[in-house]
């Protein structure tokens, strides 16, 4: 057994979330991830904008702040560059993140800012009644697409890679070891760190395209991961409708506030 | 218009005098998103925090700028962001997240021409009203307005202190002349400036409650790290943080965020007057156009009319109970202000119709001209 | 309530019936078929079948599910 409660806001139990969701194992994933480093819980600062995965700030007992809907990265900037000490982690969601909150994703990992984001992609607005999405896969039904999605998804972790984050990886609730792992490694790295975390939401999305279950969506992502490793010796042909897991990108490189600090350093050294 | 105080005379602008006045607050985390007529302060600022110690931050917006100022002041940072118009709308929505979460910080909008892109570079008193109902839902907010660079700089630190005492955004609202005007002003030194830091919890984490119902209903605010583990959230919620559908919390917590400004109007509203004492027409006016006021309250006493200003210091909240006292011993009102008419409506409220309210407006980036408030006098008087 | 079931192998599998929503993700995990779903909850089936594996407790979404290994405590 491993004891979860130290961390948790247990009186606020049971989640919010529904039967099958993912999201809980994330959060497992993530409170161990914390516990195997070893960081004291006065220094976690968790920040999460809107949606369901963002209500998970409110079980954690850390520094939590549940901001507004896209906007939690510039509130953890802030956090970060005034208080460095601190160690900031995003929570956030494919809507959120990636819609409108956009802007903010891309300028945090081209600042490399030290954020460890936590992003769940669930292709689909759950909290707001299964809205298509920005991962959304094409053809897909949301409420908001009675005729199929018909747009291209956003690939998330490569849009972060590009914009210049430091550590980019992506797991799925149905490897929870996996995923702890990654966003160990991502919290331990020093600059902007994502962990895409594929999540089922059978209530909002699963139901209305035919995908069973929590459970059976688990099984389908387990039956759909293919390692990084692997897929790289895959066409995109062959690598359709598959989920590639692994960690794309863990490269340390300049980080802002520490890059600030050499400036207010400068300062100091003349007087 | 340059108080005497121990510094050493400059000739600095509005803005300028605003960072000044920002520094000595204590302010040391800025964030902020390049827009005329403001973007001097960023700029005096991404300068001089470094040497202060402070962070200054060019984000990638608006939002992100106020996003990154409550963060920030969530870790005990006194910080500003400093925009215009259409900056200060791209706020309007985290603006109500800081009221709701009781996060203190400054807000500074250098008034331009508007709707939309407007007069990037001319002035306006035109967002009166969405200082005060731009965010969504119910809510009390701060505003004041300047007349002066050395007024810039006093407002400035007194913003700060208004935020840290009521645990609460306050928007400083300058206008294009007061950011661009050049003036000598002596800037007071430390020992002259009082400084009011924000009430932080002294008892146990265990019983710490951040939304406490106290008795001058503005709680203790811990900083994110300092061992006090609490959960913010723009989310209703009740006296520890978390979120609540409960009517009676609600209520209460709604009670508490308007009581909590209410309550001390007395403390927050400043107005000065002048030549009000025998007057017996009452002008109202604030910022900029307040300095054309003054000048043809002046040219109106050579002629031998009786005519006085009261300034609002502070815009929210309102004055009404100063108005309502003067409202029969002046005549009438004249509101003059950069815009249609906005504090208009407030003073006719304040007055209930005892006494007639007059409006000299424009909202074509010229400043309102003393000659043109001085024909709305004579044209008064003689009725 | 939770529900408590000791076996004589020093595995013990508690379930909060609060907590568990009956997502069925803990029965599809376990590779011995301990567990079942009985009136929409988890329930402990067969615990002398228990490895301690830990896939259940550690992909339970509602932290309904705690298994103790004594043998590693």
């Amino acid at each position: 057994m491993f004891n979860y409660d130290q961390y948790l806001r247990i009186t606020k139990f049971p989640l919010i979330w529904c039967p099958g969701c993912g999201d809980g194992i994330v959060l497992k994933s993530l409170v161990r991830a914390i516990d195997k480093l070893g960081i004291e819980k006065d220094s976690v600062c968790m920040v999460s904008g809107i949606g369901c995965a963002s209500r998970l700030t409110g079980y954690v007992d850390f520094n939590t702040l549940h901001t507004t809907h896209g906007r939690a990265m510039t509130f953890a900037t802030g956090v970060k560059m005034a208080k460095p000490d601190l160690h900031v982690i995003v929570i956030t969601g494919d809507g959120d993140a990636t819609a409108i909150g956009g802007n903010h994703y891309i300028h945090a990992a081209r600042r490399n800012i030290d954020l460890t984001v936590i992003l769940f992609n669930n292709h689909i607005y759950g909290m707001t009644g299964g809205q298509v999405s920005p991962t959304t896969p094409k053809g897909m039904l949301a409420s908001t697409a009675p005729y199929g999605s018909m747009d291209h998804t956003f690939n998330i972790s490569g849009l972060a890679q590009a914009a210049g984050a430091s550590f980019v990886a992506r797991a799925s609730v149905h490897n929870g070891v996996q995923l702890e792992n990654y966003i160990a490694k991502a919290i331990q790295n020093k600059g902007f760190s994502l962990v895409e975390a594929m999540s089922p939401c059978p209530t909002a999305y699963g139901r209305r395209n035919r995908l069973g279950a929590g459970v059976d969506m688990i099984e389908e992502l387990k039956r759909d991961a293919v390692p990084y490793s692997k897929a790289k010796k895959m066409t995109p042909e062959e690598l359709e409708g598959k989920v590639v897991t692994g960690i794309f990108i863990n490269e340390e490189h300049p980080e802002c506030r520490s890059e600030y600090q050499k400036i207010i350093d400068r300062f100091q050294k003349e007087k | 218009m340059s108080e005497k105080s121990n510094g050493k005379a400059r000739v600095i602008t509005g803005n300028e005098a605003c960072a000044e006045g920002a520094l000595a607050a204590g302010m040391r985390f800025f964030a902020g998103y390049p827009i005329t007529p403001s973007s001097e302060i960023a700029e005096v600022l991404s300068a001089k925090l470094p040497k202060y110690g402070g962070v200054f931050l060019q984000m990638e917006d608006e939002l992100g700028s106020i996003g990154a100022i409550i963060g920030a002041s969530l870790t005990g940072a006194k910080t500003m962001t400093a925009t215009s118009g259409p900056g200060f709308s791209l706020m309007q929505e985290n603006l109500g997240y800081a009221v709701m979460t009781e996060v203190p910080c400054v807000i500074v909008n250098v008034m331009r021409g508007g709707p939309s892109t407007g007069l990037p570079t001319l002035p306006s008193q035109g967002d009166v009203m969405q200082a005060r109902w731009g965010t969504h839902g119910d809510h009390q907010i701060i505003a004041l307005a300047p007349f002066s660079v050395r007024e810039t700089f006093d407002l400035t630190v007194r913003a700060f202190n208004l935020a840290e005492k009521y645990r609460t955004p306050v928007i400083l609202l300058m206008d294009e002349i007061i950011g661009h005007v050049n003036e000598k002003v002596y800037l007071p030194s430390e020992d002259e400036i009082n400084i009011f830091d924000r009430i932080r919890p002294t008892g146990s984490a265990e019983e710490y409650l951040p939304y406490e119902h106290t008795k001058s209903r503005v709680p203790a605010m811990a900083d994110f790290g300092s061992g006090y583990r609490y959960h913010v959230t723009g989310l209703a919620h009740d006296e520890t943080g978390f979120p609540t559908n409960k009517s009676t919390e609600i209520n209460k917590l709604m009670d508490r965020l308007d009581q909590k400004i209410t309550m001390h109007r007395e403390d927050i509203i400043d107005v000065d007057e002048y030549m009000l004492e025998d007057a017996e027409i009452g002008i109202l006016s604030y910022g900029s156009t307040a300095r054309s006021v003054r000048h043809a309250v002046r040219l109106a006493r050579e002629d031998g009319l009786k005519v006085g200003l009261m300034r609002l210091k502070t815009i929210w909240p309102f004055a009404d109970e100063e108005i309502k006292k003067l409202s029969g011993k002046v005549k009438l009102w004249i509101v003059v202000e950069m815009n249609r008419g906005q504090i208009a409506h407030e003073v006719e409220w304040a007055v209930a119709g005892k006494i007639p309210v007059f409006k000299v407006n424009r909202v074509d980036g010229d400043p309102i001209n003393p000659l043109q408030i001085l024909e709305k006098i004579k044209e008064l008087a003689n009725v | 309530m939770t529900l408590k079931v000791k076996e004589k192998k020093d595995v013990e599998i508690e379930i909060s019936e609060a907590w568990c929503k009956g997502c069925v993700i803990c029965v599809d995990y376990c590779p011995h078929d301990v567990l079942i779903m009985e009136r929409g909850k988890a329930k402990v089936a067969n615990l002398a079948a228990c490895t301690a594996c830990m896939l259940c407790e550690l992909h339970c979404p509602d932290f309904a599910i705690v298994v103790r290994d004594k043998s590693k405590e």
